[in-house]
């Protein structure tokens, strides 16, 4: 609509110039005219890309993939040693990677959403605290954060001999976090399943308290049962079998400590600074979400009687959530791309093995990366795509 | 109850509020400890103050060391922060291994810079029409002045650039060339021709769901196969293309939220007045969605100038760089807080002052909007 | 302000001002108000723009906090006691210049969605109730719409079912007519005659003469913050008593 025609108050012209000025023709010209300089460059690049790997004698293949990775991976999931596969090695930085992110996301938006919130307090002092936060946050890049962090833990913090101890079970050091590992005993699963329970308790109870509602206009206390349903009757079932559940604590033998989980100081430096990092523009995110909702409507509803805990949960939260959701997916998006500067501190992420070590030691630099930019690709296609379905489903109607 | 004076229907003259109301008791009362919460959260506040403030300064400024020979040294005068090593790296902090005798060039690229941007910023300039001219030729000159080669300037490997002189090059490039780039895409991407559409927003989808870091990758290992054999070109040159080509995507995106946010009507009212494609867009769509869109941009720009650190990870050194290797010195080992809060600090600098010039620059075109 | 009325005695006053005064920062915005609404009355309200009309209505479900003096409603005194602005918003309905529907939800839902969470209202009930209310604004085949997809016209007509779903004593009007097209404030109009037919309190803010003259009781006319006249319709536009009146008519009538 935007391209203007102007068939109408040309005079005839012959050839070629009259196809120019019919504007459905000159449409098709140029359609025709990018397709072809794009296929053109294309088959440029390919072809010096064939020469030059002819001229050193290399082609492409995927069987590097299963040959011995022949390097150690410090933290994993999956069993894996230096004789495992490429494959298994980028399967492992892949599952790395989806550690890093989700921890990393969930701290982001409690953390975000928290001092969002608390930007807009009517309280100056906190206020300004925030504001500061988030702008200190958010004007250093990421990667400094990430070494920033890193390179505390490293060089400032004590040696394991030297360890902040959080009671007798965690332990704060160079070598990172020490902290017991849970060993349940036989009678554990009692606490288990009361918890599983509890949770579907609490759903059956919500709607059987939506159902009351509707019926009678009751209003019953969805979160004091939840909570008690969820939280309160498991820890009761837990302490009535008899607390069946064992710690095994760190303990100090030789240079380091034994027993219990470790988190690396890599993992922490990175879950840290990309959360805290994402954490300052959620806040703007939930900030400026909470502010687009027209006061207006807080007011209609301060007229209609409801009170405030019910306006935010009926009226503002609802409405706020629309304007919040998608820059906060694309936060999401960012925080798990910045995640591959894993490599900067060594980090066993999917960029760090597969693009990293894998690609230098094999010298397959066209495959690996082609492999590594696809399977960012796939993440952002595959969010963006929920993204949109959800967006078309929570949109506005206007006419 | 008030005084029971009565006036005149109309006569009622403006009182001043009682006490209570005004005054910085008053705003103490509202903005500290108004309410049970209110109260809480100054009392949490003071106390996380209490917390960081203290000890910073302790730490940062009042036991800090600033002049020593080596790390041992600092610890023996002060047991703060060792500002020390900053002297001593100083002249690497900003040029990097830029030959000593030649750093007049980058100097005087720097002032220029500035002699540039003055007539991009600020619209009230004398000669304006030239300024612009000079800006548009800028890119050009600062590349002559520090790579050298020409017009007898003795040549500089770009490979000894580092430092801030580094983080400079890559953002002001990034910067100045992602604009026009990102708007190409932009309109490419709104435009209705389906080839053209689908092209920008294939380009624009795969930028943007890959991190930076592949893409330099594939500058620093892969992108030598793709050309002409026997051909290779400067490192730098071709960090800088995908510095540029990752922000412009980013770029399209916020200008074409701009154009979506433009009404058809504009749209329609300069096709009935005859406006060509390109009139349109130049006339009428772009000034108003390039306006609408300057919060984004700047972020972008901010964005742009903090990922240039990742050029780290492909072995050049920014400042970051510089700072990472002065961690591993041995003389000064120990000191990463230190380093990194000082190279922090530059950030800052440049980031927030991008990001109040942006929110100048808004409320400058807002107040021009309401009249 | 020590006194707090919480009796629920029928009081034969709707709405009691009493020297009442506001004022934002150092700015008095309203200069001893007194004001007495008997129940059933229909009160119009005009005056320049900035002269405090709407910031007075405002203050009589505490949507504004007035500073001095008092505000009865119904008997009760509005105090900073949340129970009594509870009490007494559900007894007072307002509908507003721009009428703040919420647009996330279905104009059904608009409607029920007070009566449900502040009346404890069983849904089916409430909805009947909502359904009651739109076929009296002429609009019940719209229930299922969204807010955004009516006109201006219909959306104010769904913000006075909104209103009357909580079954209000009396009701607020805070310009309901300026933000329309002029086709469309007749309609709006006629929902607000049909109301007062049925003998609702109502206190209107608004410019709309025509209105002023058939419907209501009394009219006031305030400037710089004062109630500076109020009277029968038929004096009040035939002999304004006060010269800022006569200017103010002069403006609005003049053509």
């Amino acid at each position: 609509m935007s391209v203007a025609s102007d068939t109408d108050s040309t005079p005839q012209r012959g050839g070629i110039m009259r196809l120019w000025y019919d504007s459905e023709a000159r449409q098709v010209i140029i359609q025709i005219f990018t397709i072809a300089v794009l296929f053109a460059l294309v088959f440029y690049l390919v072809r010096n890309a064939v020469i030059n790997l002819d001229a050193i004698g290399k082609s492409l293949g995927f069987d590097f993939l299963f040959q011995p990775a022949n390097y150690d991976i410090n933290q994993s999931f999956l069993e894996y040693d230096s004789r495992s596969s490429n494959l298994k090695a980028a399967i492992v930085g892949l599952l790395n990677t989806f550690l890093v992110a989700g921890l990393g996301i969930f701290i982001a938006t409690i953390v975000g959403f928290v001092m969002g919130v608390l930007r807009l307090s009517k309280n100056f002092l906190m206020n300004r605290l925030v504001y500061c936060y988030v702008e200190a946050m958010r004007n250093v890049p990421v990667l400094l954060w990430i070494l920033l962090v890193h390179g505390f833990i490293v060089v400032n913090m004590p040696g394991p001999r030297q360890a902040l101890g959080l009671g007798e079970s965690f332990f704060f050091s160079n070598r990172g976090i020490n902290m017991p590992s849970p060993l349940p005993e036989p009678l554990f699963w009692a606490t288990a399943i009361t918890f599983i329970l509890g949770v579907i308790g609490a759903i059956v109870f919500k709607r059987y308290a939506k159902k009351i509602q509707d019926e009678t206009g009751k209003i019953l206390p969805v979160l004091y049962v939840s909570f008690g349903l969820i939280v309160v009757l498991p820890v009761i079932v837990y302490f009535i079998t008899g607390a069946p559940l064992n710690w095994e604590t760190p303990a100090m033998q030789g240079f380091n400590f034994q027993g219990g989980y470790v988190v690396k100081p890599e993992l922490i430096a990175l879950t840290l600074a990309l959360a805290l990092y994402t954490s300052a523009f959620i806040a703007e995110t939930v900030r400026s979400g909470i502010l687009a909702v027209n006061y207006g409507q807080t007011e209609a509803a301060g007229a209609l009687g409801l009170r405030n805990n019910r306006t935010l949960q009926l009226v503002v939260i609802p409405q706020a959530m629309r304007v919040i959701v998608p820059p906060l997916t694309s936060q999401y998006l960012n925080l798990t791309k910045n995640s591959s500067l894993a490599i900067a501190i060594g980090y066993m992420d999917i960029t760090a093995t597969l693009g990293g070590i894998t690609l230098n030691q094999t010298g397959r630099e066209m495959e690996c990366m082609i492999l590594v930019m696809a399977i960012y690709l796939c993440i952002s296609l595959a969010v963006s795509s929920f993204m949109n379905w959800y967006n078309n489903r929570i949109k506005l109607i206007e006419r | 109850m008030s005084d029971a004076k009565s006036y005149e229907p109309g006569q009622h003259p403006s009182l001043p509020p009682p006490k209570n109301l005004v005054g910085w008791q008053r705003w103490v009362w509202d903005n500290l400890f108004g309410t049970v919460s209110n109260t809480v959260l100054t009392l949490l506040s003071v106390y996380l103050l209490y917390l960081i403030i203290p000890g910073m300064l302790d730490y940062f400024v009042l036991d800090a060391v600033i002049s020593a020979n080596s790390r041992a040294e600092c610890a023996e005068l002060g047991k703060g922060a060792c500002w020390a090593f900053i002297g001593d790296r100083f002249q690497v902090f900003i040029y990097g291994f830029y030959p000593a005798e030649l750093r007049w060039r980058p100097n005087l690229a720097f002032v220029l810079l500035f002699v540039a941007l003055a007539p991009v910023l600020y619209d009230n300039i004398p000669f304006r029409k030239y300024g612009l001219m000079f800006s548009l030729a800028f890119p050009i000159i600062a590349g002559v002045l520090m790579v050298g080669g020409v017009f007898g300037l003795e040549p500089v490997d770009t490979r000894l650039f580092g430092g801030v002189l580094l983080t400079i090059v890559i953002g002001v490039t990034g910067i100045t060339f992602s604009l026009p780039l990102g708007i190409l895409l932009a309109l490419g991407r709104y435009s209705n021709l389906p080839a053209i559409k689908i092209v920008c927003t294939v380009f624009i989808e795969f930028i943007r769901g890959v991190p930076l870091i592949t893409l330099l990758f594939v500058a620093s290992t892969m992108l030598s196969y793709f050309l002409p054999p026997g051909t290779s070109f400067d490192l730098l040159l071709r960090v800088l293309i995908m510095v540029t080509l990752f922000a412009s995507a980013y770029m399209a995106e916020v200008i074409r939220g701009g154009l979506q946010s433009l009404p058809k009507g504009q749209f329609e009212a300069a096709d009935a007045m005859g406006l060509k494609y390109w009139q349109t867009m130049r006339l009428i769509v772009l000034p108003q969605a390039l306006k609408i869109s300057i919060p984004g941009i700047v972020n972008t720009f901010i964005g742009l100038y903090k990922d240039t650190t990742l050029v780290i990870v492909i072995g050049m050194l920014d400042v970051l760089g510089v700072a990472k290797s002065a961690v591993s010195d041995p003389v000064w080992n120990g000191l990463s807080v230190e380093i990194y809060v000082f190279v922090a600090g530059f950030f800052f600098i440049c980031c927030f002052g991008m990001s109040r010039y942006s929110m100048y620059l808004e409320k400058k075109l807002h107040t021009g909007h309401k009249r | 302000m020590a006194k707090v009325a919480t009796s629920k005695v029928e009081s034969e006053n709707a709405i009691e001002v009493r020297q009442m005064h506001k004022w934002y920062g150092e700015f008095h915005v309203l200069k001893n108000i007194n004001l007495t609404v008997k129940r059933g009355e229909r009160i119009v309200i005009c005056g320049p723009s900035g002269s405090g009309k709407s910031t007075m209505i405002r203050c009589m479900n505490r949507l504004e906090e007035h500073q001095q003096g008092h505000i009865l409603v119904d008997g009760i005194e509005l105090t900073n006691d949340l129970k009594n602005i509870d009490a007494i918003r559900r007894e007072v309905g307002m509908v507003f210049q721009h009428f703040n529907l919420f647009p996330h939800l279905t104009v059904l839902e608009n409607c029920t969605l007070a009566p449900i969470w502040v009346r404890k209202t069983p849904k089916r009930e409430a909805e009947e109730i909502a359904m009651k209310y739109l076929e009296r604004v002429k609009i019940p085949e719209q229930a299922l719409k969204y807010p955004g997809q009516l006109s201006g016209g219909q959306q104010q007509r769904v913000a006075i079912a909104r209103s009357l779903c909580m079954n209000p004593r009396i009701m607020l009007f805070d310009e309901p007519t300026s933000a329309l097209d002029p086709e469309m404030i007749s309609e709006v109009l006629d929902t607000m005659i049909d109301l007062a037919s049925t003998g609702m309190t109502m206190l209107c803010v608004t410019h709309e003469m025509g209105f002023a003259r058939k419907v209501a009781d009394r009219v006031i006319f305030m400037d710089g913050g004062e109630i500076i006249e109020e009277n029968k319709p038929e004096e009040f536009f035939t002999n304004p008593q006060n010269e800022r009146t006569k200017l103010f008519l002069s403006q609005i009538l003049g053509h």
